[in-house]
């Protein structure tokens, strides 16, 4: 992954949150580089700056200082409206709560942003049924998002995130709201995403993660307290006894 | 491996061999699969506390085999080891005491024993997942004793960040 192109910096980004003459700096200082392909888990307790971190980076709130980066261009200046067409084309948001457009069909929500990209309703149509039936939904085309469990429905939000193939796909504790097996499902498609090479950046106190990311990154208080590949634990993991003992 | 034996064999008697396999079948990868060497070891010893009692069978054209028995001071035993409460499972001890006294010595960083303990952690959890997905749904012990580990490990990393906040 050192190989790779870098896809995503940020150089002394901060964000400072400032209500009726209080100011809080929730993000304080943070250099990161992600590589094209790599898949990035941002962990730390609440309130150490995770979520924060990740909207600014996808302009979804300006950043207070420091730099942005994506794809070799410097992005963090750049109005709401171009933030807007940036994101249609290149980042891929998977949120916590779905976010889904209740008044339209699930097909739609997923359409939806090829057709604001500018794909022709038979190239969206096309690229909506491949991703319903890869992520196993397709029979649920037609349903609106409140008639589908919560796991459905965050698989319906992945469709939506990767339907203009974006470059970095940003997810905010996607699994933060599901049963764990639901999370577990989705976990795994995002692990067959990254497996296809996309990039992602996500968020979450899910440890289980550690398990299918490249790099854990560990906020605290706003900061970087650590940053690191996952190296798999002992080589060998045929024996299930290394991790636990059964008495007798 | 006395317990394990002993539950078996309060099913139905059996030799050493049939309760290798047998254990082998009812944890899957979940257990060592037992050395038939140390099954007879332990019979033998379980058979001189007077928890079972072995009977020569004889065979066709082979040496006898023993089968064995549960005598009632061994279901006696086999339930007071069932009814009794299992410790838990305790904190990782020592590098707690690694974390409380290092920095006292002078000897290391908090947040770096932190960090480094946290890796390790990921470490084991990248094996545990990865264990997880080639795992064959049938063998439902394996599967509840890694989901048990992944839960464990789970529960060490959020001790390890109540640590760091508390004490770095």
């Amino acid at each position: 992954m050192s190989d790779a192109p870098v896809l995503l910096a940020a150089r002394g980004l901060a964000k400072v949150y400032r209500s009726g003459g209080v100011s809080c700096e929730a993000v304080r200082g943070i250099d990161l580089e992600v590589a094209a392909g790599e898949f990035v888990a941002i962990m730390g307790p609440s309130g150490s700056g995770k979520s924060t971190l990740l909207h600014v980076l996808g302009g979804l709130e300006p950043a207070t200082r420091g730099e942005i980066w994506l794809r070799g261009r410097r992005v963090d200046g750049l109005s709401t409206a171009a933030w807007a067409v940036l994101r249609r084309k290149h980042i891929g948001f998977v949120f916590q709560f779905f976010n889904l457009l209740s008044t339209m069909t699930v097909a739609d929500n997923v359409e939806l942003p090829a057709l604001l990209a500018g794909a022709s309703p038979r190239q969206a149509r096309k690229r909506r049924e491949e991703l319903l039936a890869d992520l196993g939904i397709a029979a649920k085309a037609d349903a609106a998002p409140s008639r589908l469990s919560g796991g459905e429905q965050q698989r319906v939000a992945l469709a939506r995130a990767l339907a203009n193939e974006p470059s970095l796909l940003l997810a905010d504790e996607p699994t933060g709201n599901l049963d764990s097996t639901n999370a577990r499902d989705v976990l795994r498609l995002l692990a067959r995403a990254h497996a296809s090479g996309q990039t992602i950046l996500l968020v979450t106190h899910d440890a289980k993660i550690a398990g299918l990311a490249d790099r854990v990154v560990c906020l605290f208080d706003g900061m970087i307290a650590d940053d690191a590949p996952v190296v798999p634990g002992p080589r060998k993991v045929s024996a299930i006894q290394d991790f636990l003992e059964l008495r007798g | 491996m006395r317990q394990p034996l002993l539950a078996l064999l309060a099913k139905e008697p059996a030799h050493g061999y049939e309760l290798k396999l047998a254990l082998e079948q009812t944890f899957g990868q979940a257990y060592p699969s037992p050395n038939i060497g140390q099954i007879y070891v332990t019979l033998k010893r379980l058979e001189q506390d007077g928890l079972v009692r072995g009977q020569d069978v004889a065979q066709d054209s082979r040496p006898n085999k023993k089968v064995y028995e549960l005598t009632p001071a061994g279901r006696a035993e086999l339930a007071s080891w069932v009814e009794a409460p299992t410790e838990g499972p305790r904190v990782r001890d020592e590098f707690f005491m690694k974390l409380v006294l290092a920095p006292l010595a002078g000897v290391a960083d908090r947040m770096e024993l932190i960090n480094s303990q946290r890796r390790h952690y990921f470490g084991i959890m990248r094996s545990l997942v990865e264990m997880q997905a080639g795992m064959d749904h049938g063998d439902t012990a394996a599967r509840l004793l890694v989901e048990g580990a992944v839960l464990h490990l789970q529960a060490d990393l959020d001790w390890l960040e109540r640590c760091q906040e508390e004490l770095v």
